[in-house]
């Protein structure tokens, strides 16, 4: 019964675009940001071409003459030329920015459709806590959104804040970056157009770490994302066979920076654990999610992720193999 | 004091050799504005290859992808010495040191206004950047926390804060800017002064050569824009010592305000760099093409206008943080605006060489090779200004291009030019053009290809700044390219470095005029007497060398 | 004259006008440094006002602040005397230029004493420091960079007294003076701005 809906879900979770390229849009803002952008480097290809054309003319005709010493003639300016010279480069500018001035509002003063899904992003130095309010789900670094048609519109409205220093969120091929800074919401909306599983990372410098402060975004099918958002918001698992590992995350610091439902973890300064194996990286993309991984990131985070907040847990062998035993039960 | 048309000073030979300390004691004590001024640019090089190394360093880790050359938090020190390093104590240094040695010799003047002030000055700044690489040592040794600072050049608020940077890392980040920005705005404000005030009888505002104008405008926007910047770090020192709140988000402060601060400045400092690169061109491109500066009186119209417009610009470093639309648009408009006048200038060296004769020495190929650069630049910079598309842009590696294309395209470039240019007045010998050439051709080629490719990791979602990368986001060859140009650069520079050494002792003698120019400082010796000029020049037009040179036809006649 | 080829015959340039004065050396300079420490200030200023009414928790200037008048005035109406010391030492009494001078300091002494005493006022008995909030870090910057920049003046205008004590001083140093007196008409200036801020707009 569960082997289905893993399967469909597995169908977008793997269907995995490496290449954050923001000229392969698969979202409105996306979409608009390339158009435009093809525009600007058509004008910016023109002017290039000329004006290097003039600048290795002058280089090949005007350069001097060996035994030629005479000086050419001084000429000082011409008021014409230069006033030809303002204009035309005015009247270029001018078209960019009426280009961009229509950009900017197409894409920042849309107001969200009724129907709209909202998530909450919230940075950490160095992972992403996600929130969907209105579904009652917690999760972290991997965003899932239902896939948008014409006939059935799911734009996502994302509300951006950050809980310690300035991160800044960015799928090249969703929308352009926005900014998450603390003491400050900030909003971006996207609205995928495709399905599949999309890459990108936080783009302003926010400590050691802010090179593996990846994001992942999968799209689904309306109706695998339903399925996705219940299982999600299902209960932990609980399985008895694996109740020592439970005892020890019970009884370690886990809990202080952990929540898990159903424990006493509540913690919220590291990643909802409850459906940890949902997910396909560990430490925001410092690794695949795999229990071996999981086990060596336990041990000791920093051999993955040098630097991060999570410190390495000291116990002994049998100890961590137990608690992965735990936590790989957890999806 | 007689003032003698033409009187052109002849120095007399008669500078006794002295002991090795007493040489070390007379550059120690010197007020004399050439001799700062070659301090100047001695110590700017001497911070350039260090901060060349910091960025060569960073090329070998990011060539392949989860390489592990460099651990993170070297690698974030790293970037944040080399930015800083670069803007502060190689940029503004080799500005201040130009104008330093060139301005009193352009305008006819013994030396600069305040001498003392300006020994004072140049002191701060080495100082102040001996003061941020003590970090190196200081920070571990006093707190045994944190060395080097690592919060990045523009140093966002609140990764500076004491919860998130602890150790005394970014105090030396703070102090060493502090005091050395101290230094540039007491040189800023001496060398306004002596141009206001020091002019050589004849040589109004329109008569001066376009450099000095620049150097003017340029000093101005110092004076305008530094001071806001040591007012910031003042804060963000009383936030870190006093549990001040400015920049503190949990006491309700905000972490927007230091960037508008910081970018007030910021903005219009990439202004002041780039301004002497246009200074150098305004020199080097009329006299190697043999001709005078195309509209002159547009130059210095447009460099006002940049001077003026560049304080509306700074928020267009912020598209991304969540400002209104309504102050996007103001900024990218703003932004585009400067453009205009940009593009007048490049124009205009463009009519300066049409029509000219114009010789391929090693200061025109500098210059010609900036020119095509500084185009690019400058249509990236644009590509920047668009606004949605910044959104993709901001902080990805197509900016780290975009500015590097503006920074060593377009000011290295002009400062190699300059060098190459003055050099001869400064020793008295010519720099060698066989190694020069060599210089040239394998320096630029490193730099197109390190950079020209740097654009393409960006446009394809490489933010900037990261220690790695995951393999096959696409980004593994462009880097592994881009880090074998900085190698290439690397050989160009041994070129250069030993160009400067040899061409000391070995190079040809240079005479007073080895170019046939036409500004005051070729009047006089190589190097010039300690008192420039033995009697004040008087001009009458922009080229006084050219009318002494072409009494029949002077320019006086057509300005 | 040094010959150049051909000058026998050339033509000559327009004369060139009979007396070459350009502006003084120490004007120009203390013009650029106003314009400088005008930027410096304008930044604590944007900053007092962009956190007029975002302290999280008390005192807030309503509660705690007080109109200084009689050190406003005192501060003002030293740029009249320092005025009056300046034009009496062009006019080479340099005993009246002393008392004028004597009567600045005095009065720049006045407002330092009265920012003492409301400083102190703040901290024992409203328990306003720096780091208390926005509103105390604000304040006590912006008005204590105006408070540092008086007190410069005040020694810098004391060292002159001294010159004058000693019998150093004359009218040919009323350039000086005034250029002097420009840097104290800007600590005026500045206090005007800062007045109107932190005790007009910011309560």
């Amino acid at each position: 019964m569960l082997a289905a809906p893993a399967l469909a879900l597995g169908a977008a979770a793997d269907d995995v675009h490496p290449i954050p390229s923001m000229f392969d849009p698969v979202s409105p803002p996306a979409e608009m940001i390339r158009g435009l952008s093809f525009l600007v480097m058509g004008i910016a290809a023109g002017i290039l071409v000329a004006v290097s054309g003039v600048l290795f003319w002058c280089v090949w005709r005007y350069r001097a003459r060996p035994g030629d010493d005479r000086e050419p003639p001084q000429v000082y300016g011409s008021d014409q030329i230069e006033w030809s010279w303002t204009i035309v480069p005015v009247l270029l500018v001018l078209v960019l920015f009426l280009a961009t001035w229509r950009t900017i509002d197409e894409i920042e003063a849309s107001e969200p459709p009724p129907g709209s899904l909202h998530v909450t992003i919230v940075g950490h130095q160095w992972w992403w806590e996600i929130r969907y309010p209105d579904l009652g789900v917690v999760t972290a670094n991997e965003l899932h959104l239902p896939v948008s048609a014409d006939g059935a519109r799911r734009p996502t409205y994302l509300t951006l804040e950050s809980a310690d220093v300035i991160h800044s969120f960015w799928i090249p091929q969703l929308a352009g970056k926005m900014d998450v800074v603390p003491n400050r919401t900030n909003r971006l909306w996207v609205e995928p157009r495709a399905t599949g599983t999309f890459v990108g990372q936080c783009a302003e410098y926010c400590g050691t770490q802010h090179a593996k402060m990846l994001l992942r975004v999968t799209v689904h099918e309306p109706q695998d994302f339903e399925r996705w958002a219940a299982a999600q918001r299902a209960p932990a698992a609980s399985d008895a066979s694996v109740a020592e590992g439970r005892a020890i995350f019970q009884s370690t610091a886990c809990i202080n920076c952990h929540a898990l439902d159903g424990t006493v973890a509540d913690g919220s300064f590291g990643p909802d654990l409850t459906h940890l194996m949902s997910r396909a990286t560990i430490g925001a993309g410092a690794a695949a999610n795999t229990p071996e991984n999981l086990r060596a990131w336990i041990e000791d985070p920093h051999t993955f992720k040098p630097g991060v907040l999570m410190p390495a847990m000291k116990l002994d062998d049998q100890q961590i193999d137990s608690l992965t035993a735990f936590l790989v039960t957890l999806r | 004091m007689t003032v003698l048309d033409e009187g052109i000073a002849r120095p007399r030979e008669d500078e006794a050799r002295a002991g090795a300390w007493s040489k070390v004691h007379d550059w120690a004590v010197t007020v004399d504005h050439k001799k700062l001024g070659v301090m100047y640019v001695v110590s700017a090089l001497g911070f350039f290859l260090i901060a060349g190394l910091e960025a060569s360093l960073m090329r070998i880790q990011l060539a392949f992808p989860n390489n592990d050359f460099l651990p993170p938090t070297t690698f974030n020190r790293l970037f944040t010495m080399h930015g800083t390093t670069m803007v502060f104590l190689v940029g503004m240094p080799m500005f201040f040191g130009m104008a330093n040695y060139l301005t009193p010799l352009m305008i006819g003047a013994r030396d600069l206004a305040f001498p003392r002030l300006n020994s004072f000055g140049f002191w701060l700044f080495l100082f102040g950047g001996l003061l941020l690489y003590f970090s190196f040592l200081g920070g571990d040794g006093l707190y045994g926390a944190g060395t080097a600072p690592d919060v990045g050049w523009f140093a966002y608020s609140p990764l500076t804060g004491r919860a998130f940077s602890r150790g005394n890392s970014t105090d030396y980040w703070i102090l060493g800017i502090l005091v050395s920005g101290l230094g540039s705005t007491a040189t800023a404000l001496n060398i306004a002064t002596t141009i206001v005030t020091m002019r050589c009888p004849g040589m109004t505002y329109l008569k001066m050569p376009l450099f000095v104008w620049l150097m003017l405008v340029n000093c101005i926007l110092t004076l305008v824009i530094l001071t806001p910047l040591t007012a910031a770090q003042v804060m963000l020192l009383f936030d870190r010592f006093l549990g001040a709140h400015f920049f503190d988000t949990q006491a309700g402060g905000s972490a927007v305000l230091w960037q508008h601060f910081f970018w007030f400045f910021g903005h219009p400092e990439v202004y002041v760099l780039i301004l002497p690169a246009f200074a150098i061109a305004n020199e080097v491109v009329p006299v190697f093409s043999r001709k005078p500066l195309f509209g002159y009186p547009f130059m210095v119209g447009a460099t006002v206008m940049i001077g003026f417009i560049s304080l509306s610009v700074w928020a267009h470093h912020m598209f991304v943080v969540g400002l209104s639309p309504a102050a996007n648009t103001f900024f990218a408009a703003s932004t585009m605006a400067i453009a205009v006048p940009t593009g007048i200038k490049i124009f205009n060296w463009l009519g300066t060489m049409w029509g000219g004769k114009i010789r391929f020495r090693m200061p025109m190929l500098w210059c010609t090779a900036f020119v095509f650069s500084f185009v690019i630049a400058g249509l990236t910079g644009v590509m920047l200004a668009v606004v949605p598309w910044d959104f993709q842009l901001s902080d990805s590696y197509f900016v780290v291009a975009h500015f590097h294309f503006v920074l060593i395209g377009g000011l290295l470039f002009n400062i190699f030019a300059a060098i190459y240019y003055w050099y001869p007045k400064v020793t008295g010998r010519m720099l060698s053009e066989r190694l020069g050439r060599l210089h040239f051709w394998t320096f630029a080629t490193g730099f197109y290809v390190t950079f020209l490719t740097m654009h393409f990791p960006g446009l394809l979602g490489m933010p900037r700044r990261i220690y790695t990368y995951d393999a096959g986001r696409g980004w593994d060859e462009l880097n592994l390219i881009s880090s074998l140009g900085v190698a290439v650069q690397a050989v160009g520079l041994l070129f250069f470095v030993w160009n400067l050494l040899w061409s000391l002792r070995n190079g040809e003698h240079a005479g007073d005029d080895p170019w046939d120019a036409w500004t005051l400082e070729w009047a006089t010796t190589s190097p010039p007497p300690e008192y420039n000029f033995e009697q004040i020049p008087v001009v009458h037009s922009r080229r006084p060398l050219w009318d002494l040179k072409h009494p029949q036809d002077p320019d006086w006649k057509y300005e | 004259m040094t010959a150049a080829p051909g000058t026998m015959h050339a033509p000559q340039p327009p004369p060139l006008p009979a007396t070459w004065e350009l502006p003084s050396k120490g004007r120009v300079g203390m013009a650029g440094l106003i314009v400088t420490e005008s930027s410096f200030f304008a930044i604590f200023v944007v900053a007092y006002l962009f956190y007029v009414g975002k302290s999280l928790t008390g005192p807030y200037p309503a509660d705690v602040l007080e109109l200084p008048i009689l050190s406003s005035i005192c501060l003002l109406s030293s740029s009249v005397t320092i005025v009056l010391a300046v034009r009496a030492l062009r006019a080479g009494s340099v005993r009246t230029f002393g008392a004028w001078w004597l009567a600045t300091i005095l009065l720049g002494l006045e407002f330092l004493i009265g920012t003492g005493i409301e400083w102190h006022g703040l901290i024992y008995e409203h328990g306003l420091t720096i780091g208390t909030n926005l509103f105390g870090t604000t304040f006590y910057s912006l008005v204590g960079f105006h408070a540092l920049h008086v007190l410069v003046g005040l020694l810098l205008l004391t060292l002159v007294l001294l010159f004058t004590a000693f019998g150093k001083l004359h009218a040919g140093h009323a350039e000086r003076a005034e250029i002097l007196s420009w840097y104290w008409h800007f600590v005026d200036t500045v206090w005007i701005v800062v007045f109107t801020v932190v005790y007009v707009i910011g309560v």
